[in-house]
C-alpha cells in the first residue's frame, strides 16, 4: 500500500479528532499571520459550541484589531465605542438576564481609554466575562506605545525604548482587577503552545459557567503577540513573549472564589 | 512504533504560513511548502506524513483554524 492511499484511508469522517467548530464562520480572518487573536477567537467559539450556548451568547467587540470579531464568531454581537465595551455589556446583562455576555478587548481599548470603565464594571461585579488581550502595543494603528508596553521596549512612539521616567510604568491591570471585591475569577493565560491553549479553554469554560451561575465578573487576560507591531516573525514573537512578557506578566490564576 | 497514526488536511488557500504549527508539532511532520498559495504565503503541508500521530497540537495553535486532524489506531 502506498503512503498516499494510506493517508487517504485515515482522512475520513469517523477518524476526525480536531476540526473547525461550526460556531466559527468560514470568513477568512483579516489578522496578520500568527496573530494570537485567531487562537482566542477559536477557543471562545469552541467553548460556546461545547456548552451549547450559541443562541444565548452576546459578545461586545472593542475598537482595535479585534473590532471585526463579529465577522468570525457566529453569535449576536454589539460594537462599543472605544473602551466602552464593559458599559454595553453591563446594560445587556442587566436587561437580558440568562444571556451569556462577554466583552473582547485589547490593551489599547481596556487598559488605556477604557481603564475607568473596566474598573467600575469590575467593582460593580457585573455578571459578564471579560477577555483582555494584552500584546503590549497598539497593533491596529501601527505599533505605538500602550500602557502595557514593557520598559525598554521599542515601539513607533518610543524609538529608543520605553523610558519609565517619562511615560510611567507598564500597567498590571489584572492585578488591579483582582483586588476588587466584585470580581470572582481573575486569571492570566497565554496561547502560544498546545498546552497553553488547552488551559485557556478551561479558563474560558469556567468563566462562562460563572455567568450561568450568576456568580459575577470573570476576567481573563491573555498575553499575546503582535508580530507586525513587534517587527518579528510569528515564531520569534512567541519566543520574545516567553522571555520578556512572562517575566513582567506572570501566568496563573490570581483569584478564584 | 507509535500507538496512533494520524493525518492532517490543511486548507492551503486560507493558510498564512505563520509557521506556528511547524514549531508545535512534536514529531516534525509539518513544513512550509516551497510553493505559495493565492495570497503569496508559503502554506503548511505534511512533509513527513509517516511520523504523524494525530495529536492535534498543530490544530490547537493554528490562528486561522485551517488544520483538520484525523487519527486511527496503528495496526
Amino acid at each position: 500500500m502506498t503512503a498516499t492511499t494510506e493517508i487517504n484511508k485515515i482522512i475520513s469522517k469517523e477518524n476526525l479528532v480536531y476540526g473547525k467548530t461550526s460556531v466559527l464562520l468560514d470568513n477568512e480572518m483579516h489578522y496578520c499571520p500568527g496573530c494570537t487573536h485567531g487562537v482566542i477567537h477559536k477557543v471562545i467559539a469552541e467553548v460556546i459550541d461545547e456548552m451549547g450556548i450559541q443562541d444565548k451568547t452576546i459578545g461586545v467587540s472593542p475598537v482595535g484589531c479585534s473590532v471585526l470579531a463579529y465577522n468570525y464568531i457566529d453569535i449576536d454581537w454589539q460594537q462599543a465605542a472605544h473602551g466602552r465595551a464593559p458599559a454595553l455589556a453591563t446594560a445587556t446583562s442587566r436587561l437580558m438576564p440568562g444571556k451569556y455576555v462577554f466583552t473582547y478587548q485589547g490593551d489599547g481599548d481596556l487598559a488605556s481609554i477604557g481603564c475607568a470603565e473596566i474598573i467600575h464594571a469590575c467593582n460593580r461585579g457585573e455578571n459578564i466575562v471579560v477577555f483582555f488581550v494584552n500584546n503590549a502595543i497598539y497593533g491596529m494603528t501601527g505599533g505605538q506605545m500602550a500602557p502595557t508596553t514593557l520598559e525598554g521596549q521599542v515601539t513607533a512612539t518610543t524609538p529608543y525604548g520605553r523610558d519609565c521616567k517619562v511615560t510611567g510604568f507598564p500597567m498590571k491591570i489584572t492585578e488591579m482587577i483582582a483586588m476588587l471585591p466584585g470580581t470572582r475569577f481573575v486569571t492570566r493565560q497565554s496561547a502560544e503552545t498546545p498546552g497553553a491553549v488547552r488551559k485557556l479553554k478551561k479558563a474560558a469554560q469556567k468563566a462562562f459557567e460563572n455567568t450561568r451561575e450568576n456568580k459575577g465578573l470573570s476576567f481573563i487576560e491573555i498575553v499575546g503577540t503582535c508580530s507586525s507591531g513587534w517587527k518579528l516573525s510569528p515564531v520569534k514573537s512567541n519566543e520574545w513573549m516567553k522571555e520578556n512578557m512572562f517575566a513582567y506578566y506572570p501566568l496563573g490564576t490570581l483569584k478564584d472564589e | 512504533m507509535a500507538k496512533f497514526k494520524g493525518a492532517i488536511v490543511v486548507d492551503t488557500e486560507k493558510c498564512k504560513g505563520c509557521g506556528l504549527c511547524v514549531v508545535a508539532c512534536p514529531t516534525k511532520v509539518i513544513e512550509l511548502a516551497r510553493d505559495v498559495n493565492g495570497k503569496g504565503y508559503h502554506y503548511a503541508h505534511m512533509a513527513n506524513a509517516d511520523a504523524c500521530i494525530g495529536c492535534s497540537s498543530c490544530g490547537l495553535v493554528c490562528p486561522d483554524t485551517v488544520i483538520t486532524v484525523y487519527r486511527v489506531k496503528a495496526s
